[in-house]
């Protein structure tokens, strides 16, 4: 559920509290999205975006984890198969 | 596109899985709570690349799917009503109440209008003086912030046509009514990544704890999905209970704050029917005052219809994982995408609905 | 076995037979064939399986192609056509689709009380346009207005005429086993242009719907000795629809690769953002072709050497244990069936 999907800031359109908006690139398609959730996030930071609101900036390095994880259990020979 | 594709490779997914198989030593069953998660697992596959001591059960992460019957009946009320404009997501429109759905009464002459954004709803509030216009707030805590910015700021702009049919409902209290129920068979839960951008991870320690099982807060792409299990079956092979955070790359431990602040000054907790499940306390949003001057169900007079589930839906012990979808006896028979009994068929993300599309006659085939 | 009491009248059970249509019946996916199949077929006759976008009749011993189609596409203007040029080149498609050459459409407007005179200006300028574009005469045609508030603007609604030349045979029935599918081009863009008007999406380089006459591709293929046996164009509910109904029509199992098919970047931006799934987004000038197994790298270089088909790309085979089943390989290497469209597809939040 809560389909969030991650878009990239590529303007910012209106400042005022509350109504903090930019538009948003999904893969080049622009939305408007309002910002007021992620005051860190501004132009080309990327956030995560539900029913028009942009509700978390994605933290790139965390977002290399799942990878990192991967090559170091790779490493620690995780993924051979256990002695039968 | 950037942190999607990445997270859908094929290589990367197979190692998964490996990882998965090695680290897999007993039979476990694992519970994601979110139906966009059964999505993905459903779509992609996953739960195919699982070792078959891993039993994966679908928990009640789709609020369409947990909307109690008698609210949608007073939405269907609300939006055949004159002079109303009845905004909703597409989610909602197909969802089968007592006797119709949203569909119907849109053929019917009612002005029902999906909308993307709640915002859409208040934009149209302000367009249309001499209308009211009722936008149906359905969601877990992810959605909350965007209704609360809503009434916020239509009770700003002292919009006196705008309404709320509030349907907010909270995760951690059904994650404690699956776990304190005698049926329970969960010993592990993906928790709803995106719920936790929002709320933060800190409500799960005390669930953990208290029933001695690992949550672990993940995404929803494949890669997210198979990490999220292989921490969770460490854990449960190293028998630990504890809070882990797989989607680091959205989650902070805190949430967003100022999300929760904005919930926290519009709306109040209360207490929630989960259609299939009934009343769990505490496990609702309702709105605070002054907001609650734009409470749809006492603004339409709706507020003291009750309506009884019907006896063969079995979309309730699906919900609590008792049952898989397949084993439900009107799965893909008399229940079908196209004649929805339950909830759980009808919304996209409900289990029932996903293994009719993605499994297709395989899983008919079983239900026989 | 639980005990349960006995079904009551109160029981939500199924709304089968819906009383009234629904929007659902028009989208191109199940609804629409339950109506086709249980409410026209019976009345007019003919048989389900071969239900294809045209009918093809022998006359005094011409095989002509005739076909119908209606349009009430709203906005009536997008960005890449607009009402009338998305009747010329769907009713054209139709035409190509049975294997026949187009020779001439009928139009017939139906025109809402104060649509602008300007904009039917437009709207005729185009389909003159397109017509010649595309090598057919508009022949005949006929005009009604219904009162304000009774219609969208302007729906028009189409016929066409085409001649099949001698030896060619196209329709669902020639599909073999082994045959390949090859999909003309990448998908999703006429649904998302549509949308992108409706939901107000703006987009870094513009998404024009892929609305284009296919009667010149086609042509290209039969002329050039292709072994095609059956063709049909994407329109509502989108690849899969199509697939789906074919492999049900014609009765053969079909195995599709995911990956295969082209999907341009905004295009996946905006179904991800809306949660809609591209296989399910409408297109109105792409055509999957069944071509026999050592025609098709033939078949698939001749395409992409035309304008209209230089995506084109094998996207699958008919192959596979169950008949009427198409089974889709995913990104990551699992499989599952592809099934029609239950519905309207709509912007989701879960």
């Amino acid at each position: 559920m809560c389909l969030g999907v991650p878009g990239q800031i590529v303007r910012l359109e209106r400042e005022e509290p509350g109504a903090r908006t930019g538009k948003v690139s999904f893969g080049g398609v622009l939305k408007p999205v309002n910002l007021s959730y992620v005051p860190e996030a501004g132009v080309g930071d990327y956030v995560i975006v539900h029913v028009g609101f942009a509700i978390s900036k994605v933290d790139e390095q965390e977002a290399t984890v799942v990878f990192d994880y991967l090559r170091r259990m790779g490493e620690l020979a995780e993924l051979e198969a256990p002695p039968p | 596109m950037k942190f999607i594709d990445e997270y859908r490779d094929a290589e990367a997914a197979r190692r998964y899985a490996r990882l998965i198989a090695n680290r897999t030593r007993r039979p476990w069953t694992i519970m994601e709570i979110c139906g966009g998660q059964t999505h993905a697992i459903v779509k992609f596959g996953i739960d195919e690349l699982l070792p078959p001591e891993l039993t994966l059960i679908h928990g009640p992460g789709c609020p369409v799917c947990v909307t109690p019957l008698e609210l949608i009946d007073k939405a269907l009320a609300i939006a055949a009503a004159p002079g109303v404009i009845f905004c909703s997501f597409g989610d909602m429109l197909r969802v089968p109440g007592s006797r119709e759905d949203l569909f119907a009464v849109k053929a019917r002459g009612g002005d029902v209008r999906v909308v993307y954004s709640p915002m859409d709803a208040v934009a149209l509030a302000a367009a249309h003086p001499d209308r009211e216009v009722v936008f149906f707030a359905v969601g877990f805590e992810t959605t909350a912030p965007a209704t609360a910015m809503a009434v916020y700021q239509a009770h700003r702009a002292t919009l006196q046509n705008f309404f709320l049919l509030v349907s907010h409902v909270l995760v951690p209290p059904a994650m404690e009514a699956i776990l304190s129920s005698p049926m329970n068979r969960v010993q592990g839960f993906l928790a709803a990544g995106h719920v936790c951008t929002i709320m933060g991870t800190a409500e799960y320690g005390p669930l953990a704890a208290r029933y001695r099982v690992p949550i672990v807060v993940t995404g929803f792409e494949p890669l997210d999905i198979l990490q999220g299990v292989y921490l969770c079956v460490r854990q449960l092979e190293e028998g630990r209970a504890e809070v882990e955070n797989q989607y680091a790359r959205a989650v902070r431990r805190a949430g967003n704050r100022p999300a929760q602040a904005l919930i926290r000054e519009v709306f109040t907790v209360v207490d929630r029917k989960w259609r299939g499940v009934g009343s769990i306390p505490a496990s609702g949003l309702g709105l605070r005052p002054p907001y609650d001057a734009h409470d749809a169900e006492r603004r339409f007079g709706v507020a003291d219809r009750h309506t009884e589930e019907p006896a063969e839906c079995e979309s309730g012990l699906v919900l609590q994982g008792v049952k898989k979808p397949t084993e439900c006896p009107a799965f893909g028979t008399r229940c079908t995408p196209e004649r929805p009994m339950g909830a759980t068929m009808v919304s996209s993300e409900g289990a029932c609905a996903a293994y009719y599309r993605y499994r297709g006659v395989a899983a008919k085939v079983e239900a026989r | 076995m639980s005990e349960r009491p006995p079904l009551s009248l109160a029981c939500p059970l199924p709304i089968t037979e819906t009383p009234q249509i629904l929007l659902a019946h028009g989208g191109g996916g199940k609804l629409m064939r339950q109506l086709i199949e249980r409410v026209f077929v019976p009345a007019f006759g003919g048989s389900p399986e071969r239900l294809h976008d045209g009918a093809v009749l022998g006359v005094n011993g011409t095989r002509v192609a005739l076909t119908t189609d209606s349009y009430v596409v709203r906005p009536w203007k997008f960005p890449g056509g607009d009402i009338g040029s998305l009747a010329v080149h769907g009713t054209v498609n139709d035409l190509a689709m049975c294997g026949a050459k187009p020779v001439a459409l009928t139009v017939g407007f139906i025109l809402e009380e104060g649509f602008p005179m300007a904009s039917l200006w437009e709207v005729v300028r185009s389909m003159r346009e397109a017509s010649a574009s595309a090598g057919v005469d508009i022949v005949t045609g006929d005009t009604k207005v219904v009162d304000r508030g009774k219609g969208d603007g302007i729906y028009l609604n189409t016929a066409g005429l085409g001649l099949v030349p001698p030896g060619v045979v196209i329709g669902p029935d020639r599909i073999r086993p082994g045959d390949v599918v090859l999909l003309s081009g990448d998908i999703g863009r006429h649904g998302i242009a549509i949308m992108a008007v409706r939901e107000g999406l703006e987009f870094e380089s513009a998404i024009e719907s892929d609305s284009a006459p296919l009667a010149g591709l086609v042509a290209a293929l039969v002329e050039a000795g292709i072994e095609v046996h059956c063709l049909r164009d994407l329109t509502r509910g989108g690849l899969a629809s199509a697939l789906v109904e074919l492999a049900q029509s014609a009765r053969v199992p079909l195995a599709v690769d995911e990956a295969a098919v082209p999907v341009r970047e905004e295009v996946r931006g905006a179904c991800e953002m809306l949660g809609l799934d591209p296989l399910y987004v409408a297109n109105e000038g792409r055509f999957v072709a069944f071509v026999a197994p050592q025609d098709a790298p033939r078949a698939a270089a001749l395409m992409r050497a035309h304008p209209l088909g230089q995506q084109a790309v094998e996207i699958g085979r008919v192959a596979g244990d169950t008949p009427g089943l198409v089974s889709l390989k995913s990104a990551i290497g699992s499989s599952r069936i592809l099934d029609m469209l239950s519905g309207e597809q709509l912007p989701r939040i879960c």
